[in-house]
């Protein structure tokens, strides 16, 4: 046994997958995936990159695979549908290196705009998927996957959930295996798609899938644990925790591979108990399966679709406990928000003033929603704020979208909104787009894009000119604004949303909890000057509150010294206090 | 023995990660098998975080189910009195005294409940600390966090000597010195 030590999900997939002897790593930052490239580009014998997006990353791998050596791209579940379209083909394909998609869903919606099931997309694309429940078995299962995809001739999912990606638990490390590079042979049958090739090559991935359903029943991550019959329980993933702490006493079928099912082992198991419940967390994959074969069990009749599970949830539906719990006490929300000193504040402030509606994106920015800003109207996936506005100026003409603006980050921009900029410039649009450039991918934890200039490895590289690639579009008006000169701002959106055709107002400033951000000192309030008025706390900054005189306070501890504030009162009460303050 | 259920709970940014890190840390290097569940992505954004730690011979779940905590710390008021109901009946709360509105509160949509600590006290054995001040004093507001693990340290059964090696190996290295302070101030408060 290796070095014991304690390990986040996310990064007990990425030993996982070094100790395979990947080579080749892509993916794009999202929550709860973003981990595993962080820790994965930790390991010098493995070259992992950032993608500007899914499907640039699924393809990445791909080709490794292709070329022979052993591949992994990661994604968040909502990425994996910007990789779909790779995906679905590709598991037609097969591989030459074995090549493993984590795909990690988000039960519970900790942040994420929806709550699907990435075992729906690996069914619908046959590809096998296993579900670890802890980190030690994230990282025996990544492993796994790899030795199954060479077996199989398949790609295979590992299926990871937030509260897996996102626990820590002890892990045994064990060393790095050097796969050999496969030899390539150019094989047309095998590796080019057209109809001719792949109506053949869709019979032998059924039939693979056949065989795999056969095997997956005596393999060791299949696990039927006997105790008392009375009560069988199939589970996998960490809804099988739940079930363990909840019902310690009862069998349970642990499922470590979930695509496939084991129909005989499921058959066998039912066969012995007396009662059988599936835990599943989100949709009745399993329950629909097992019930389509004829086998009694309970599932989403006593739990629900949505969310995530827990012992306590456990208790209750299946013993039926009453569990007396304290109620909860009575405590105001605390949703999140933009930070102290954050760039999207200042903006979404002037954009407030001017009553301009926002076709939103994917990001921070997305808190610009919420009161007091209520800035942004509507949203629906990375890059659609361009082509969602572009749509209704189409629809309702260009007055209609005079008194809105798209808003999209900068690595929302490179990841899918500059196709949809194309086709503002190639349809003749009118609407203005503006790209909240912060120079990072801020809410999944600052992760380098192609325009900041470092790669995952943290190696100086071209950083992209998001301004001259508008130019080069052929955009004729595109400005950089500072996102903090309020009168600048002000005076560039007034004129640009009444433009006839497409502008882009690209506002500059890092996020303020970038490393490299140096906050210029703390703003500080004069008593005597301050009217109460509240002007100061009408873009919503943490780091204000009123005292009981009505007054302003900031708190010295929050600051950021980004001086927003100070541009709103019209009294002259609030001053920086140059660094050293602070 | 039965497992430790502990929670960390504050305001996302105030470094609850860190905290729950040194306390796996600990109880790893005890031989326990140990699971920590964490908060990332947008809730961190000034959002309501809520960190999980759990020790013993052998854990199943990461999570702490309500009415299961044996102790719950608390980075600020409000949080400890939205998860107090988590603790078993004579659970123990480690509450910094500080004050962080919420924009539901800052934007007047609802009142940050009076007497916090009071109430809590009635049902719980509550102790207080100003950790905020201390870490002022020390000149880094960023280890208030530690000033309160240390008080957590006090009543918990590892070495004072090994929870120092840990906070050694888990803060970034250039805070080692000012953390070890901070730990200091908390243990013997």
């Amino acid at each position: 046994m290796g070095k014991k030590t304690i390990m986040l999900g996310n990064a007990a997939i990425a030993r996982g997958a070094y100790e395979a002897g990947v080579k080749v790593s892509s993916a794009y930052p999202g929550t709860p995936s973003t981990e595993i490239s962080e820790n994965i580009a930790k390991y010098e014998e493995v070259y992992a990159e950032w993608a500007p997006n899914e499907k640039v990353a699924m393809e990445v791998a791909i080709g490794a695979s292709k070329a022979g050596v052993r591949a992994m791209a990661s994604m968040k579940h909502v990425g994996v549908n910007v990789a779909a379209d790779p995906l679905y083909s590709f598991s037609y394909s097969g591989v030459n290196g074995g090549i493993v998609l984590v795909a990690a869903d988000d039960p519970g919606l900790y942040s994420s705009q929806n709550e699907q099931d990435s075992r729906m997309v690996a069914r619908a694309a046959v590809v096998p998927v296993l579900e670890p429940a802890g980190s030690e078995e994230a990282r025996i299962f990544t492993k796994k996957a790899f030795e199954i995809s060479e077996q199989y001739d398949t790609i295979v999912m590992v299926r990871t959930t937030t509260r897996l990606a996102h626990s820590q638990g002890i892990v045994n490390l064990e060393d790095r295996v050097e796969v050999e590079d496969k030899e390539y042979v150019r094989d047309i049958d095998k590796h080019l798609l057209m109809p001719g090739t792949a109506k053949k090559r869709h019979i032998i991935v059924e039939e693979n899938m056949k065989r795999l359903t056969e095997d997956a029943c005596s393999m060791d991550i299949n696990r039927a644990e006997y105790r008392d019959t009375s009560i069988g329980v199939i589970s996998s993933g960490i809804p099988y925790q739940y079930v363990r702490e909840a019902l310690p006493e009862v069998s349970v079928l642990k499922l470590g591979m979930v695509n496939p099912l084991p129909k005989k082992l499921i058959e066998e198991f039912a066969s012995k108990v007396d009662r059988l419940y599936i835990v599943e967390e989100l949709e009745p994959v399993i329950e629909e399966q097992v019930k389509s074969w004829g086998i009694p069990c309970i599932g989403k009749e006593i739990f629900t679709i949505q969310g995530e599970y827990s012992a306590n949830m456990i208790r209750k539906a299946i013993l039926g406990e009453t569990l007396n719990l304290e109620a909860p006490a009575q405590a105001p929300a605390r949703p999140p928000i933009l930070c102290p000193g954050c760039p999207h504040r200042s903006v979404f402030s002037v954009l407030k003033k001017l009553k301009i509606h926002g076709a939103g994106d994917i990001g921070c920015y997305t808190l610009g929603a919420l009161a007091p800003l209520s800035v942004m109207d509507e949203n629906v996936c990375m890059g659609a704020s361009i082509s969602t506005l572009h749509g209704m100026e189409k629809a309702r003409g260009k007055d209609y979208v005079k008194n809105w603006v798209a808003l999209i980050g900068d690595s929302t921009f490179l990841h899918t909104g500059v196709n949809s900029l194309m086709n503002m410039v190639y349809n003749k649009a009118t609407g203005t787009v503006m790209i909240l450039d912060n120079s990072t991918t801020g809410m999944t934890g600052h992760q380098d894009h192609p325009a900041t200039g470092k790669t995952l490895k943290g190696e100086t590289t071209y950083a992209i000119n998001i301004y001259h690639l508008c130019k080069a579009m052929g955009i004729e008006h595109v400005y950089e604004v500072d996102a903090f000169d309020l009168e600048e701002l002000e005076k560039v959106i007034k004129r640009e949303t009444q433009r006839d055709e497409v502008s882009v107002i690209i506002t500059k400033s890092p996020c303020a909890l970038l490393k490299s951000y140096v906050p210029k000192g703390v703003c500080i309030v004069d008593k005597e000057k301050c009217k109460a008025c509240g002007m100061c706390m009408s873009s919503g900054c943490p780091a204000m509150r009123k005292a009981e005189d009505g007054k302003v306070v900031i708190d010295d501890t929050m600051c950021n010294g980004c001086g927003h504030c100070m541009q709103n009162c019209k009294f002259g009460a609030i001053s920086l206090l140059e660094k050293g303050g602070k | 023995m039965n497992t430790i259920n502990i929670m960390i709970v504050g305001v996302g940014g105030q470094g609850t990660l860190l905290t729950s890190r040194i306390l796996g840390g600990i109880a790893t290097e005890a031989g326990y098998d140990v699971k920590i569940s964490e908060v990332h992505g947008m809730a961190q954004r000034g959002g309501s975080v809520v960190t999980y730690v759990r020790y013993g011979e052998s854990v199943a779940e990461p999570i702490v189910e309500e009415g299961y905590a044996d102790v719950l710390i608390a980075f600020e008021k409000l949080e400890a009195l939205r998860y107090a109901h988590f603790l078993k009946k004579d659970g123990v709360i480690i509450c910094n005294d500080q004050k962080i509105e919420p924009m539901t509160v800052s934007t007047g949509q609802a009142r940050y409940p009076e007497h916090i600590i009071e109430t809590l006290k009635e049902k719980y054995n509550v102790k207080v600390v100003d950790a905020m001040d201390e870490a002022k004093k020390l000149g880094n507001v960023r280890v208030f966090n530690t000033v309160i693990l240390g008080v957590a340290a006090s009543q918990m059964e590892f070495e004072k000597e090994t929870w120092m090696e840990v906070i050694r190996n888990t803060v970034p290295p250039k805070t080692v010195e000012v953390n070890l302070k901070a730990f200091e101030i908390g243990y013997t408060m």
